[in-house]
């Protein structure tokens, strides 16, 4: 139920509906676009960025939030870790369990290797799961590879690397098809062709949805197919530092047990990062969509053995997070209810942008409506526009919205806002690393041994990504790294383990000078506990802070 | 912060406790931040925050009322005199099997999930779900082998494992669901033609060209082939 003071501003909302119905906005030019972005785009605002001291990134600007954790200290004693006993022999090691680690643990072990997955939390506990709104593919007889491509290069600002869109755009059919024969139950037209809507920058219906669970459905059945094939894995079992070869090789991982903080080595012929992204380190105060586990370790732990990262100074931020009611701030309202029809409209009930831009437009142009008071305040002090929901059901019939969007249906109505009848109030949240581990198609890194898919890994999406192509590059990605890595680790001949790169890399922090300024990491989990005040003496702090990881 | 907070918010303190004991929080909070807000980091029953993954799945009672309640800790708002505990693992059957291998029928549910026949219809399976699905109801379409109206009435479950935490007779509702879903995927929904021409056009390479072309283009070019693109109408009108 909204506070009465908002009533006003509806009533303003529904008035300008029946008018808004036939009214279109024009489409949003380069330069225009270039204007909106430097002014409103948090990627834009230069107080939020800095230049990382150490690695092979040096110089480059990252968002504060990521460059103090990539100028991490390591949160182990080299000294103190016996490589001579490993736990775990295997020839994939996969980091991670979202879209991408399950694909990839899959196809590495289809490809004969013996595969090992790793995760920090549950099998499945990722941002894959609160994906809603679809998978691109060009699959329609007036759509093609090409197109999609163009709209993927154009959505990312032009930077997108030519070679991964490729691969991303080649291999999204026979993804879907995969997916299906796996189990997936896409949303299908009577006649079996798929039912399929329209996106952000996407300009083709492309997106494949199951209901507006389609993450959820993807990642279910993936996950059950993981313990159909019996592939070993471990849960709460995050890596803390990878391990390398006297040929500067990556080769296994140092896992914790998150709950008993036991060490747990991991010899691998090949890894396969898959950690996904980074929302939960809030940059510039954002709340995120984000699961709990999303921050940034497996770029922290990429970088830390040398492997370079790409397009780092840029965030997506998605234009439709909830900024009302405060239960559910921040969390995703998802693009298909634009893709449907719903328009983003001011306190004045105008509409101000046309809907289905690419996101960082769309974003931008929330934050201006705001900054120019023509926003809405809630009482915990956050500001929103409306996302005029009800539309739907007038453009697509009624029922539409219940059988289109049963989540947000769902999850609105536990707050009593029924969204078929009242509309939504959204303001941009933190959603997406646009960039990530520099990849090759194969998913293979910069350093030998290391493969990247998924959100952690970079490049694919430019500058900025659109809806319902990470769903898709976590399947192309996640599948090509699996094979790769299983066929690499056919062929490596690993050397003598060794945390060399630890030593050496402390030994760079020492020498900028921030050894004692930078936090341990990775992070593992962010700290939302309300803390106790700090009554430690000095001998307990030094008895609870011993080689061991203290993460609770 | 990107936004400007203009309104101090007034706070309500209201009781709750956390196994037994009590704290005073903000009212407003959800279950899972009412939690942190007692001190608590969460390590169990965290996941997606946003009611997708399951994770949180959670019983509760109130201080005068002791039947017990179900819900999603990450999306149930607190109330006052909530007894709140953390269900951090809850371990039930998945039967394995091989997808390729097994026929959409009554009896390939009945092989691996005998204990489908022992259900009595208590419903307590209904009651418990946290995104209030018909569970009792798929439960006895999978017994009559409607596996496609298992897979439709079941869609939305977040496998939070609740129905098969309470369930008398051990079933394991989330599980047969899936299972149900995954025969209709792969067997029982229409086969869609033109993705299939579409992987047989890119394998034999009829969209090389056009990707290649784009690949060697000039940014400006790009640039214009970018702005001028058609765009197909998101809908068309209903009539």
């Amino acid at each position: 139920m909204y506070p009465a003071y908002m009533g006003e501003s509806i009533r303003k909302v529904e008035a300008s509906r029946e008018r808004r119905l036939e009214e279109t906005r024009p489409r949003v030019g380069d330069q225009e676009k270039a204007a909106l972005l430097t002014e409103f785009h948090p990627d834009f605002i230069k107080e939020g960025m800095r230049e990382l001291l150490v690695g092979p990134n040096r110089g480059e600007p990252t968002p504060n939030e990521v460059a103090a954790l990539l100028e991490g200290n390591s949160r182990v004693n080299p000294d103190k870790i016996n490589l001579g006993k490993v736990d775990h022999d295997v020839d994939v090691l996969v980091i991670g369990c979202g879209g991408a680690g399950a694909s990839a643990a899959l196809l590495a072990q289809e490809n004969g290797a013996k595969t090992l997955l790793v995760t920090k939390l549950r099998l499945g506990d990722a941002n894959t799961v609160g994906a809603q709104a679809g998978t691109q593919a060009a699959d329609r007889s007036n759509d093609s590879p090409a197109i999609h491509y163009l709209d993927t290069i154009g959505g990312g600002r032009f930077d997108n690397i030519p070679e991964l869109v490729e691969a991303l755009v080649r291999d999204a059919p026979s993804v879907i098809k995969w997916l299906e024969e796996l189990g997936v139950n896409w949303d299908k037209n009577p006649d079996g062709s798929m039912h399929e809507l329209s996106g952000g920058g996407a300009s083709r219906l492309r997106l494949h949805s199951a209901r507006d669970y389609t993450g959820l459905e993807e990642m279910r059945v993936l996950r059950d197919e993981v313990h159909n094939r019996c592939i070993d894995y471990l849960e709460f079992s995050p890596v803390i530092e990878l391990v390398m070869d006297d040929k500067g090789q990556v080769a296994g991982a140092i896992l914790v047990n998150l709950e008993t903080n036991e060490l747990t080595l991991v010899r691998a012929g090949a890894v396969i990062m898959a950690t996904g992204g980074a929302g939960r380190l809030h940059i510039q105060g954002f709340p995120t969509t984000n699961h709990y586990g999303a921050t940034a370790d497996g770029l922290v732990l990429a970088y830390r053995v040398g492997a370079e990262l790409i397009f780092m100074d840029t965030m997506q931020y998605h234009p439709t997070g909830a900024a009302y009611p405060v239960q559910i701030l921040g969390q995703l309202v998802t693009e298909k209810v634009r893709t449907l029809g719903a328009q983003l409209v001011n306190a004045e009930g105008e509409q101000f942008i046309m809907s289905l831009e690419p996101r960082d437009v769309v974003a931008s142009a929330n934050i201006r409506e705001c900054r120019h008071m023509k926003g809405i305040t809630t009482p915990t002090g956050e500001l929103g526009v409306w996302l005029d929901s009800p539309m739907i059901d007038l453009l697509r019939g009624e029922g539409t919205i219940a059988r289109e969007l049963p989540a947000m249906v769902r999850q609105f109505g536990r707050y009593n806002i029924d969204i078929t009848k009242e509309p939504m109030l959204v303001y941009p949240t933190l959603h997406y690393q646009n960039g990530g581990i520099k990849i090759d198609p194969d998913g293979a890194t910069t350093i030998p041994g290391l493969f990247a898919a998924g959100e952690c890994m970079g490049g694919v999406h430019g500058r900025n990504r659109l809806i319902g192509n990470s769903t898709l590059d976590i399947f192309v990605f996640g599948r090509r790294a699996g094979k790769a890595a299983a066929r690499y680790a056919r062929e490596v001949k690993l050397g003598a383990l060794t945390l060399d790169h630890v030593g050496k890399w402390q030994a760079e922090l020492k020498e900028a000078g921030i050894t004692e300024s930078r936090p341990a990491t990775p992070l593992l989990l962010p700290n939302y506990a309300r803390q106790p005040d700090d009554y430690l003496a000095d001998y307990a702090r030094k008895t609870l802070s011993s080689g061991q990881i203290k993460v609770a | 912060m990107a936004k400007q907070k203009q309104v101090a918010p007034e706070v309500h303190m209201i009781d709750v406790y956390v196994m037994g004991k009590r704290y005073q929080v903000p009212e407003g909070l959800t279950i899972m931040t009412a939690l942190e807000y007692c001190g608590y980091r969460l390590i169990r029953g965290c996941g997606c925050r946003a009611g997708f993954c399951g994770a949180c799945a959670t019983i509760y009672n109130l201080k005068d009322d002791s039947q017990l309640r179900y819900d999603l800790a990450c999306q149930k708002t607190i109330e006052p005199g909530m007894y709140l505990v953390q269900i951090p693992f809850f371990p039930s059957a998945k039967a394995l099997y091989n997808l390729e291998e097994i026929e959409p029928t009554a009896e390939s549910l009945l092989a691996l999930y005998p204990s489908l026949l022992t259900c009595f219809g208590c419903n307590t399976c209904t009651k418990t779900c946290p995104q209030e699905l018909e569970v009792m109801w798929f439960m006895s379409d999978a017994l009559r082998g409607d596996i496609r109206e298992v897979a439709n009435r079941s869609f939305d479950c977040v496998m939070c494992g609740l129905c098969a935490a309470r369930c008398p007779q051990g079933l394991v509702p989330y599980n047969i669901a899936l299972l149900c879903r995954r025969l209709y995927g792969r067997y029982l929904a229409p086969t869609s033609q033109h993705l299939e021409d579409r992987i047989a056009g890119i394998e034999t390479g009829k969209f090389d060209a056009e990707l290649e072309e784009l690949e060697k283009m000039s940014q400006d070019e790009l640039h214009r082939r970018y702005a001028e693109r058609d765009i197909e109408p998101a809908y068309t009108k209903q009539s």
